[in-house]
């Protein structure tokens, strides 16, 4: 009862008991709250309910029109598998670089620290034709593997690789902060009780940090389901081979086909909302246990 | 500059929940009233409804012949100082201080000056450039005060201010502002959960439990006579002893006490005695006959943990020329003073436990 | 092991306990430094040369082309309008989901997040669906003349949706975190409620206010999904920094292109260096410290 208390008396009180200064004090809480609500709902949900409406016009039998499009479930398909691929890594990569960047010190971590960021600063198709310009036929690794018969543009690895770059940064981020605030005290003393580094780091940091990767992976897999800039230049967009779902949503909405395209994104959206659901329902149970 | 505050039946709900209820004191002029209470208690609300940081649900709140309930806070002419400073973290000392002169647009020459009389008055006139962060506890608090000196209000409010701070600091400043209050004779309002703080700062005390007043008066008032149990049991510690009403005494199995001639026969009654009213009769025969459990050695007094014939445990502190060689084990007569005797509360507590915590009085 | 054998394996044990620590560290820091090298500074580096292949010349000459100045300027004008409106309405919805309490918050709170559940072509999309052909709002705006999809307006309205989130979630834990202490200290000091925004919330939260413009700057400038759904690619007319990298490499202008990739990178570094100035700065001031 007291928290709540206290709780209740965290917000501005707001109610009113008709002196003037009191209602002017009250129009201006509900006017600012009006204008957010009034932004909110023109920017964004406007826009979604458009795409939903669309999307499920039809009904479940445009969803399975929609597959039907010829490549439709091909792109879908390996935006799906890319998307989880890079999740699971980026969850692997970004804790070891979050717990390399917290609790080593060596030359030129502060700037891996910042290179690790630059993702989030730079255009996404700006990415793309940076992997481009190294891994192309031209580039100095692109040419050297294709020296020896391996290609890496247009393909999908090429997918992979893009997606891996953007979202470098998403988990490393989340998982810091919370390696910060944990006490390297904790492994000190899991290893006096006898338990060697890895054991200590599955056992002590590894639960601590395990909302903060769930998050960042779950950041991860929507970001990559959604991607387009970084995709669209490396992966060449062949279809059934390296066409994804997005440049694929892409390429029909020019095509003057925003019907076809609402299905398709609508069901790609369907099929992540349940994905994220269920990775959050497993790990929070995983939790509670 | 002096003002009395009025606050006339004064409550707070949230939903069903009443934080204060019906609440009405006086705070006279000049003088520093306490709001004194457990966590809970309403005292804090009470406080920010007089600054106008909480709206009451009912009620009415005056400074003198003004009343304050429908005045914006920034109308009201009150000082507040606040339990973690709320000092601007981004602002000197001295840009902190003159903050409520900026705002009534006085002059710069004229803020100046009143900056260095209060930075002069809270001892941190070399202070005047540093930041919060730079300052320790203490000192920031000092500086809230300055802050909320600064504009001459009427009236000064303190919310558990020294609850933030080390013991020893918590002293020292206590002191202190015992002291700029007899400088300054502001009418002041603090709320505070230490009864030793309310009882060395106040000049009159609010009591206050679960959202309403238990009892108004001055301090010695409070401890030597007080209006409820709770007043009992929550100022200075107290032994708490529960039995029966009969011919204006409260009976406890073998022994009996006097002090309820006010409460009607046969009624179940509890009995409050202070443990320094607790003495080791000088010869045979007293008020009551007990074990001594343990004698703890707390400087110039002894407390004395003691069990009664019917089992009850009683606290006794005794200076250590009045023990009578009572020793751990010793069967021993005791002299119970003063007891206060209520109709006991329908919520019960422990059989002859302390429920106040016990601090040995400084010598 | 007898107790003598015990005393004299134990320093050469931890000795190579030791070392081989020190060798798993070595081994994951130059992995982890591998891996980012492979990601992102070698690929920095071979646009940085694949830009300048055809020689220093060719920055001057690809930025002197109307088109390209035309390109950047819009890029300029969608961007500034975009940090105008997500700053003052993110202040505003940043406000109201930390200072206030009333049904649908948690709804309101969802909301912000969504735009990141998106694809940006999702976003594209909408925006056509709503302003096309057959587009909801098609008519209001057609029948007064004002151009909205396959123009500069739309260009701005799937930005801003884009950028809704980052301003917000930059203030609402910084908010949170600095409380309502000082804000009523000004205010029974007599300070307006205007005055104690500007006087002591502002300040409070300028750096998280930094943190999020340079933020949403990046991201503005960066757009191309949904952008280039709506533009029209008219030349000339609704082509951004973005787009006209997307349509230089479709037409095989692959060096100006790359010489307008590398202006975008080299503002996105600088960017980058405000965010990392903007994070520190913000940290120190709330009594973390990286």
């Amino acid at each position: 009862m007291m928290a709540s208390v206290a709780q209740r008396l965290r917000y501005r009180d707001t109610s009113s008991r008709g002196s003037p200064p009191r209602t002017a004090a009250v129009a201006r809480h509900l006017a600012l709250r009006g204008a957010a609500i009034l932004y909110l709902g023109l920017i964004v949900v406007l826009p979604v309910l458009a795409v939903i409406r669309e999307g499920f016009a039809g009904g479940l039998a445009a969803l399975r029109e929609a597959l039907a499009i010829p490549y439709a479930w091909d792109a879908i398909r390996l935006t799906l598998i890319t998307s989880i691929l890079a999740a699971v890594i980026n969850a692997v990569m970004g804790t070891a670089l979050a717990y390399v960047l917290v609790r080593f010190r060596f030359p030129g971590r502060r700037v891996l620290s910042s290179v690790v960021d630059l993702p989030l600063a730079i255009p996404t198709l700006v990415t793309g034709l940076m992997l481009v310009s190294l891994y192309g036929p031209n580039g100095a690794i692109g040419g050297w593997l294709a020296e020896r018969g391996i290609q890496v543009v247009f393909t999908k690895f090429a997918v992979l690789l893009a997606l891996l770059v953007v979202t470098l940064p998403l988990v490393v981020r989340q998982v810091m902060p919370v390696l910060q605030e944990l006490d390297p005290a904790e492994e000190e003393a899991a290893s006096t009780l006898g338990a060697n580094a890895w054991t200590s780091f599955r056992r002590v940091v590894l639960p601590a940090v395990r909302p903060a990767v769930v998050g960042g992976t779950l950041l991860t897999f929507a970001r990559c389901l959604g991607e387009f800039g970084s995709v669209v230049l490396i992966s060449g967009n062949l279809p059934g081979k390296t066409l994804t779902a997005p440049v694929f949503i892409f390429q029909l909405a020019n095509q003057f086909r925003p019907a076809e395209a609402a299905a398709v994104a609508t069901l790609l959206f369907a099929l992540a909302f349940v994905l994220v659901l269920v990775t959050a329902r497993l790990t929070r149970r995983r939790e509670d246990a | 500059m002096s003002t009395p505050i009025v606050v006339q039946d004064l409550t707070k709900r949230f939903g069903d929940f009443a934080a204060v209820d019906d609440v009405s004191f006086t705070a006279p002029a000049g003088a520093v009233t306490a709001l004194l209470g457990p966590s809970g208690s309403g005292k804090s609300t009470v406080l920010r409804m007089i600054a106008g940081l909480e709206i009451p649900t009912a009620g009415r709140i005056f400074m003198g012949e003004e009343e304050l309930t429908a005045k914006s806070v920034q109308d009201r002419g009150v000082g507040f100082v606040f339990q973690h400073y709320a000092l601007f973290r981004h602002m000197t000392v001295s840009q902190n201080v003159e903050f409520g002169l900026r705002v009534r647009k006085e002059s710069a020459a004229s803020r100046r000056a009143r900056v260095d009389e209060l930075l002069e008055l809270v001892q941190l006139s070399n202070f005047a450039g540093r930041y919060p962060d730079q300052l320790s506890g203490g000192q920031r608090q000092r500086v809230a005060l300055a802050r909320a000196l600064a504009p001459r209000p009427e009236v000064l409010l303190l919310d558990e201010p020294f609850g933030a701070l080390d013991a020893k600091v918590r002293q020292d400043l206590r002191r202190w502002l015992d002291e700029l209050h007899r400088e300054l004779g502001v009418t002041s309002l603090l709320v505070t959960h230490d009864q030793e703080e309310a009882l060395e700062l106040a000049n009159q005390v609010v009591v206050m439990h679960e959202g309403r007043v238990e009892q108004v008066g001055a301090p010695a008032v409070i401890y030597d006579d007080p209006a409820t149990p709770f007043v009992a049991g929550f100022v200075g510690a107290a032994n708490v002893l529960h039995g029966q009403v009969r011919e204006g005494h409260v009976h406890l199995g073998a022994f009996r006490l006097p002090g309820a001639d006010h409460l009607d026969e046969g009624v179940a009654a509890t009995a409050f005695v202070r443990p320094h009213d607790v003495r080791v009769a000088a010869d045979q025969g007293g008020d009551a006959r007990a074990v001594v459990e343990r004698v703890a050695t707390l400087g110039w007094l002894a407390r004395l943990t003691l069990t009664l014939d019917g089992g009850e445990t009683v606290v006794a502190h005794v200076p250590h020329g009045e023990l009578h060689g009572a020793k751990e084990g010793d069967l021993i007569w005791l002299d119970l003073r003063n007891p206060k005797a209520f109709v006991r509360p329908e919520t019960a507590a422990d059989e002859g436990a302390t429920i106040a915590p016990e601090e040995v009085p400084a010598s | 092991m007898s107790a003598v054998a015990a005393r004299d394996a134990v320093p050469t044990d931890l000795e190579r306990a030791r070392r081989r620590r020190r060798l798993v560290r070595s081994l994951l820091v130059i992995g982890c430094v591998g891996y980012v090298a492979v990601l992102l500074l070698l690929p920095l580096i071979g646009i940085i040369r694949t830009a300048l292949e055809p020689g220093v010349g060719i920055v001057r000459e690809t930025l002197t082309l109307p088109e390209v100045r035309h390109a950047f300027y819009l890029t300029g004008i969608i961007t500034v309008i975009t940090v105008v409106v997500t700053t003052v309405f993110g202040l505003i919805v940043a406000w109201v989901l930390v200072r206030q309490r009333f049904h649908g918050r948690a709804v309101m709170n969802a909301l912000v997040d969504l735009p990141f559940a998106l694809s940006p072509v999702t976003v594209g999309l909408a925006c056509v669906l709503l302003f096309g052909a057959n587009g909801w709002f098609n008519e209001f705006f057609a029948a007064r003349g004002i151009q909205i999809i396959f123009a500069v307006p739309a260009m701005v309205l799937v930005t801003i949706f884009i950028c809704v989130p980052f301003t917000i979630r930059e203030l609402v834990p910084v908010l949170e975190e600095i409380g309502l202490d000082e804000e009523d200290a000004s205010r029974t000091l007599g300070a307006s409620l205007w005055q104690t925004f500007f006087k002591v919330t502002l300040p409070n939260i300028r750096w998280a206010l930094g943190y999020g413009v340079a933020l949403t700057t990046a991201r503005a400038i960066g757009e191309i999904g949904a952008v280039l759904i709506v533009s029209g690619l008219i030349k000339g007319k609704t082509e951004t920094a973005t787009i006209f990298i997307f349509t230089a490499i479709e037409e095989r202008q692959t060096a100006e292109a790359f010489v307008v990739a590398l202006v975008l990178a080299a503002i996105s570094i600088v960017l980058l260096v405000l965010l990392e100035a903007f994070r520190r700065r913000s940290e120190k001031g709330r009594g973390h410290t990286t």
